[in-house]
């Protein structure tokens, strides 16, 4: 092997993204609402087609061939999430429908089994509402407290008033990888320790993560990761929890029914053994294989020479924001990842959102469900241009263009 | 530009937008009426005196995208002065106009709001002034939310 050259050829990954190479408003569509979902490779699309064409049945309860291929097609996705995440054993990796039920399922689990009355919960104040809805539920039905960790004018978390707000009676510690709102990624691994010599499991939401940087739950020492594959180059409906093997165990199971048991009579119900313990019913068998198939092809990207790339998109993003009049940016963490989240003087991040779409480019207008995060800043929405691995430099500059044409015509 | 989009910012929406008529909150009002769209946090009060089955006076407070403001503006200035029943009528048209189910024909100048019908996502931004107001004409005393 040579020695390693981080050049990304950003042409040549287009290429494997059937839906770039299309018109919107008879402009190129310029994609930057990848926090939302990304778009999804060829090989994606390929794989999930030659399931439902070729290997199409239930799973975990067939004797019969395609029963067979099947349950191996979703066994080996969730062996490629294991490898990914480089989780000790694949029975610690849950397929759920996504970060949202990963994350109900961790903290319906606390409420009834862990959180007693007195406890604490500890989250941030960057978090989405899937990490903050979840735990006010928890906290309600077991009488414990949901603590907020402070963020700062630049986004970050205050790190300070993290570690004062942990307690003997913090029992979890949940707080984003990266905000998908401000684009900040956490000094997890410092926040994860904090957590930790407190006394307190840890839940990392990753939804916003790992598009964009690699995860090792073992070197995190996390208890539990909570992901998204739509936001992974895969397919909507699936997502992952990691857990911690004795968590897993120990929490007790969420949904109930078919493939989640061993043995039931009336009288009482055995359940299955991890991970299908927490998979009750059929499962998105085709969203596991697109989910399986999308960390594959992950797998074949040059990972530094990607994450290079998309820091120069963010870089030149920043960059031309401040050449450009009115342009306030919300969310000036030290380290971020693949979000511009910004305020234009005198134009409605809904008019933006309007006004690029007919320049075929695509952002996100709103709250970007984290409405904490916009009273945080005083705005009652941002508008938001968030990256992917697909897009390009000479794209962020047509961005600032139709911006700038923006500022203009509402001026 | 494109003509849909000219359509939908054009220069008075722009204007009402920048410079909202009928703006800030009055001393005195009879009814009062909040507003809110979670998707785009948009949000306003509509304040009005009602008298005689007449709005004397009306006037809102708020923040919100450029058809949002405009629309609000718009209609403050169209609906003061008229007796409440042709306030809600006008209100029906407005609300079929802009999905589409409507020509301009009676509504004035409110037509040049028409271009919102080529915009799903911005209908609920042309209207969240007018539903306070109806809540208001019908004596629905519940905050407005557009979801
Ligand atoms: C940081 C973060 N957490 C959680 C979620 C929820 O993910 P999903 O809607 O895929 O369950 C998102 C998605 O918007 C997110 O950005």
């Amino acid at each position: 092997m040579t020695a390693h050259q981080p050049v990304f050829d950003v042409e040549a990954l287009r290429r494997q993204f059937p839906i770039l190479h299309q018109e919107v408003h008879g402009r190129p569509l310029i994609y930057l609402d990848n926090a939302a979902t990304t778009q999804k490779p060829q090989a994606v699309i390929d794989a999930i087609d030659r399931y439902y064409a070729h290997d199409n049945a239930n799973v975990h309860r067939g004797v019969h061939s395609l029963s067979e291929r099947a349950t191996a097609a979703m066994e080996q996705a969730r062996e490629s999430v294991r490898s990914f995440l480089n989780a000790g054993e694949v029975a610690e990796v849950i397929f759920t429908r996504g970060t949202t039920e990963a994350i109900n399922l961790v903290a319906h689990g606390f409420a009834r089994e862990v959180l007693r009355p007195g406890d604490e919960v500890l989250i941030t104040a960057l978090e989405h509402h899937a990490n903050i809805v979840p735990w006010q539920q928890a906290c309600a039905a077991s009488g414990a407290t949901l603590k907020v960790a402070d963020i700062d004018d630049n986004g970050e978390v205050v790190l300070a008033d993290f570690e004062a707000k942990l307690s003997e009676r913090t029992r979890i510690a949940a707080f984003a990888h990266v905000s998908n709102a401000l684009g900040t990624i956490n000094p997890i691994e410092k926040m994860i320790a904090l957590a930790r010599a407190a006394g307190a499991a840890v839940l990392i939401d990753g939804a916003q993560a790992v598009a964009h940087t690699p995860v090792d739950v073992q070197a995190l020492d996390c208890d539990f990761y909570a992901l998204s594959g739509h936001k992974l180059y895969g397919p909507t409906g699936i997502g992952v929890l990691y857990g911690r093997h004795e968590w897993l165990e120990r929490l007790p199971v969420y949904q109930t029914g078919g493939d989640m048991i061993r043995e039931v009579s009336f009288d009482k119900s055995v359940f299955a053994p991890l991970p299908h313990k927490f998979e009750a019913g059929t499962p998105h068998i085709a969203g596991v294989i697109g989910l399986g198939a999308a960390i594959e092809w992950l797998r074949g990207v040059d990972w530094p020479a990607l994450i290079a790339h998309e820091d120069r998109l963010l870089a030149r993003a920043t960059e031309r924001a401040a050449g450009l009049p009115g342009m306030t940016i919300v969310g000036r963490a030290q380290r971020k990842a693949g979000v511009l989240s910004f305020m234009l003087d005198g134009v409605h991040p809904h008019d933006i959102g309007t006004f690029l779409d007919f320049e075929g480019i695509a952002i996100r207008a709103g709250h970007h469900c984290a409405m904490p995060v916009m009273t945080r800043f005083n705005v009652p929405a941002t508008a938001r241009a968030s990256f992917a691995a697909y897009n390009t430099l000479a794209e962020v500059d047509r961005l600032f263009e139709a911006l700038d044409s923006v500022r203009r015509t509402f001026a | 530009m494109n003509p849909e989009l000219r359509a939908l910012y054009q220069e008075m929406i722009l204007d009402h937008g920048r410079r909202p008529r009928h703006f800030g909150v009055p001393e005195h009002y009879t009814h009062k009426m909040e507003a809110f769209n979670p998707l785009c946090g948009d949000r306003l009060t509509l304040y009005a005196t009602l008298e005689d089955g007449n709005v004397k006076a009306v006037q809102f407070e708020g923040q919100g995208c450029a058809i949002s403001m405009a629309s609000a503006s718009m209609m403050c200035e169209e609906v003061e002065g008229k007796a409440c029943a042709d306030a809600r009528t006008l209100y029906e048209h407005f609300q079929q106009l802009v999905t589409g189910q409507r020509g301009a024909e009676d509504i004035g100048r409110l037509e040049i709001l028409a271009g919102v019908r080529h915009f799903p996502s911005r209908v609920k931004c042309a209207t969240l002034a007018w539903h306070s107001l109806d809540h208001m004409l019908r004596g629905d005393s519940t905050p407005v939310s557009t979801e």
